[in-house]
């Protein structure tokens, strides 16, 4: 027996971290949206103040992990990334769509300039972006689940059988509700009003308990929509371990929201959520597009994958530092902070 | 539409969309760094004034960069799903990497855009710095790979797949020096000469203004060093594609027959039917001379190629590379005129000519890019991989693609249009000549 890949499992780990990421950052600032449309009651402004202002510095940043997402699977697994692509040309599509309009009528409304009746439609825009692009990520993540995607797909209803199914729509509610959960989960955090934090705190409460739900109604629909997953996720040693810790964190998360240990929250809410995510990495691995290409079929050559391996760690010792560094202006505590800062110019204001 | 032609529109449309943003990404964080930088030497309020004006319309068209640039990394997959399968171990490579500039970009223009206030003077620049770099080194990234596709390298190819992969030599390619300095060079150039032109027509508005005074000294500063460059840059382009992929460089001249002596056109319009070039002004033996630096030296024309490997449409190629020389050549003598105005006169804001020139003069290095990327991308057909996979053969299956092609065309329309017009509200709210003397007189 050959020695085991290390570099590959490197480098298929990069990719599931860089997801998870993705989704902890880049989907709570989905959820941001989310909670903008949804935003009630005699603070609603200010409620949209906040998530602006959370998302701004950020937004960027966080995206690029897609990007990083894309760019590992066509380097490291060019089959998977070409069938994924063809197969799933109109979900991909539309989630296109989704992210184009989300990112420029966010970036439109915050420095669009003026506060007319047309920089409120961005805003609206934005929020709606946001709502439906979180459903086509996770429509794609079903569908790859379902191991249905056609080898050769060639008529219009190969293009759409293997994603037009509930399990693959609940999937992308389930990422929905995740968003809106974390976003909800972290926005307390970003300010020192009581009262703007309880109208989160509400939120995080009710958008947990969805999240319980749809998780059940996810794992029940897998029986037939996923049939791997759902034996991954039974019948497997870690399984149990799985599904407790999960529940263990999803419990902690609701018990210190409800004591208001919001710092606390976030690192359980985080856990859960990451933890969800790994339970269905796990429950396909080896499988990278079930039922024909895993990790070791439809990877890259080892010169390949070696040298990615090394990129991918020399560039985390920029990345990692940078990153923290962006967290540690914006995501600490603005008092502070605020000492550090001059103020400048006062016509200089943007 | 057939399918292959909706493909290669779609491909094309979001790639000359996407690259406007490029071209002002790597650029415009230059100019504010300068800005800044210039601020905190002279304290002169203005400098800053400038580096926050200009800063609010970065950030609206690097949102749209971001968002134009993620569309074309699906679109790889998307449309030429049989490219990236059997090219993407071989050029992710530098996309990998790309994508790592890109979070340095990301994350430092967040501290940038939203860290006036939060960061000390000095990390404030330093952010701005990392910024420019990074969006120059991720500009090259991409291009290399582009590159590569021109002169594939870097792998054997056996019963038509390739083994023994050696991304380093691909990363190395015998097209990538010359095509990333010179796309570099045309960011800064097409960068400098839009802002400078704008704030110059601000300026014949309000002369005496220090604001667009200053503005435009910073842009065309670098613009005009671009500019001057430039052709340099190109001539090497030319002489290296002459090399590397001759019958390119026949499609660029519309120069049918092969032979020494081979005369250089300007302008005209190649006839494909007839094999000659109509209504061209030519330039006798100066093609050779210009490529080999020898009137003597032989030419190869369209001729000694099979017509089925003709770059099509022909006329795009031809008319293209006219377009970016004579821009190349205008905005460089503009840059030379500035500089002479400068020994001569001491100053180039004395001279409305000069001004009025400069109006004219902004959207040129656009145009430039635009067309030298139609000259680069369609002359590589019918090659997607030159000489290694036809176009034709790397399309994806998924049918009715002109749904998408017409679907991501009008989105890019409304947005095209939206982000004039909130630049355009944003260059009529700068500031007047009396509160840039205002700011000036703040007591300290
Ligand atoms: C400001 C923009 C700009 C300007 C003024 C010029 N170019 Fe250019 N040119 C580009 C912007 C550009 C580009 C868009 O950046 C291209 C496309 C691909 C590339 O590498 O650069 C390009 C490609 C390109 C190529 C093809 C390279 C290839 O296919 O590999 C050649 C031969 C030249 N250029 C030559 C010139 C010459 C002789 C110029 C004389 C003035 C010139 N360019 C001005
Ligand atoms: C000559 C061609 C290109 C150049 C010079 C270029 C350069 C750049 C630069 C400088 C940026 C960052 C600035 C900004 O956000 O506006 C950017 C963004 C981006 N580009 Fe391009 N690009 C080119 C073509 C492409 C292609 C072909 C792809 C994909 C395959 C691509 C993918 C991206 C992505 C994903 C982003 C967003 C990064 C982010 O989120 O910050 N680009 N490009
Ligand atoms: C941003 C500047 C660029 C512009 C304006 C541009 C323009 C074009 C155009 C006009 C076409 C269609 C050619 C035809 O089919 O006749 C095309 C095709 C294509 N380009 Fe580029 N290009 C750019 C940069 C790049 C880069 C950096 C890459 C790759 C990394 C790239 C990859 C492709 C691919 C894969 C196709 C489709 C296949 C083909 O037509 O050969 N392009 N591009």
């Amino acid at each position: 027996m050959s020695a085991l890949p290390y570099a590959l499992f490197f480098v298929a780990g990069v990719l599931l971290v860089a997801l998870t990421i993705y989704v902890l950052t880049g989907g709570a600032d989905y959820g941001g949206g989310v909670w903008n449309l949804l935003a009630s009651g005699p603070r609603a402004a200010e409620q949209r103040d906040l998530i602006e202002r959370a998302i701004g510095p950020i937004w960027e940043a966080d995206h690029v992990w897609l990007i990083l997402v894309v760019v590992i699977m066509f380097d490291a697994f060019p089959p998977a990334f070409a069938q994924i692509m063809t197969a799933m040309h109109i979900p991909v599509t539309l989630m296109l769509v989704g992210i184009v309009l989300r990112g420029s009528a966010f970036s439109f409304h915050s420095y669009g300039g003026g506060r007319d009746s047309a920089q409120r439609r961005w805003g609206r825009l934005f929020a709606i972006a946001s709502l439906v692009t979180p459903v086509l990520l996770g429509v794609i993540i079903g569908a790859i689940a379902s191991a249905r995607i056609p080898r050769n797909p060639a008529r219009l209803s190969d293009f759409v059988a293997p994603w037009a199914t509930p399990f693959c729509f609940a999937v992308g509610l389930f990422a929905l509700v995740m968003f809106a959960y974390l976003a909800a989960v972290y926005a307390p955090l970003e300010t020192d009003d009581n009262e703007l934090r309880d109208d989160f705190r509400r939120r995080a409460l009710g958008a947990a308990v969805a999240v319980g739900l749809m998780a059940a109604v996810v794992l029940l629909l897998s029986i037939h929509g996923a049939p791997l997953i759902w034996a991954g996720l039974t019948e497997r040693v870690w399984t149990w371990p799985l599904i407790w810790m999960i529940t263990i964190l999803a419990l902690a998360a609701i018990g210190a929201l409800w004591t208001r240990r919001f710092a606390l929250a976030r690192l359980c809410a985080a856990g859960q959520v990451a933890l969800i995510l790994w339970g269905w990495a796990l429950a396909q691995f080896p499988y990278l597009l079930p039922p024909d290409l895993t990790i070791y079929n439809s990877s890259a050559p080892p010169v390949t994958i070696h040298i990615l391996a090394g990129a991918l760690a020399a560039g985390a010792l920029i990345l990692l530092p940078s990153y923290r560094y962006l967290m540690v202006v914006f995501k600490t505590n603005p008092e502070r902070r605020r000492l550090r800062g001059r103020r400048r110019g006062t016509l200089t204001g943007g | 539409m057939p399918n292959i032609l909706a493909a290669r529109s779609q491909m094309a449309m979001s790639l000359a969309f996407h690259i406007i943003f490029s071209c002002v990404g790597i650029a415009i964080p230059l100019l504010m760094v300068i800005a800044e930088w210039l601020y905190l030497r002279t304290r002169r309020e203005v400098y800053l004034l400038i580096a926050r004006r200009w800063a609010i319309g970065a950030a609206i068209m690097f949102a749209v960069g971001a968002v134009s640039g993620t569309v074309l990394s699906f679109e790889l997959g998307l449309l030429w799903p049989h490219f990236m399968k059997w090219a993407g171990d071989i050029i992710g490579m530098p996309f990998s990497l790309e994508g790592f500039a890109f979070f340095t970009e990301a994350i430092f223009l967040g501290i940038y855009m939203y860290g006036w206030d939060r960061v000390s003077p000095r990390a404030h620049l330093g952010a701005g710095v990392m910024v420019a770099v990074s969006g120059m080194v991720s500009g090259i990234f991409v291009v290399i790979a582009n590159s590569w596709m021109n002169t594939p390298v870097g792998f054997r190819l056996v019963n038509g797949q390739p083994i023994a992969i050696d991304p380093i030599a691909a990363l190395t390619n015998p097209a990538a020096l010359h095509e990333t300095v010179h796309m570099t060079i045309a960011a800064y150039a097409a960068t400098g000469f839009v802002v400078a032109g704008i704030h110059a027509a601000m300026w014949l508005r309000e002369r005496g203004n220090l604001f667009h005074r200053r503005a435009i000294a910073i842009a065309f500063a670098v613009g005009a060093v671009a500019a001057v460059l430039q052709p340099i840059s190109g001539d090497a382009s030319a002489r290296a594609v002459a090399r590397l992929q001759p019958l390119k460089m026949a499609a660029f001249e519309g120069l049918f027959k092969s032979g020494p002596h081979a005369p250089l056109a300007l302008g005209g319009i190649p006839d494909v039917k007839d094999r000659k070039l109509l209504y061209a002004i030519e330039l006798p033996s100066m093609l050779s001379l210009m490529t080999y630096h020898n009137a003597d030296a032989v030419m190869r024309g369209l001729n000694s190629f099979p017509e089925g490997e003709w770059p099509s449409p022909l006329i795009a190629v031809h008319l293209g590379f006219q377009i970016m020389v004579a821009a190349g050549m205008a905005m460089a003598g503009l840059a030379l005129w500035g500089a002479w105005l400068l020994w001569r006169r001491r100053t180039i804001f004395d001279c409305d000519w000069f001004m009025y020139a400069m109006v004219a003069a902004a959207p040129l290095g656009l145009i430039a890019v635009e067309a030298g990327w139609v000259v680069t991308e369609v002359g590589r057909q019918p090659w997607i991989i030159y000489h290694v996979m036809r176009t034709a053969d790397a399309v994806t299956p998924m049918p009715g693609l002109e749904v998408t092609f017409t679907l991501f065309t009008a989105l890019y329309c409304f947005l095209g249009a939206t982000v004039a017009f909130l630049l355009w509200r944003q260059v009529m709210l700068s500031p007047t000549g009396e509160e840039v003397a205002a700011l000036a007189r703040v007591p300290r």
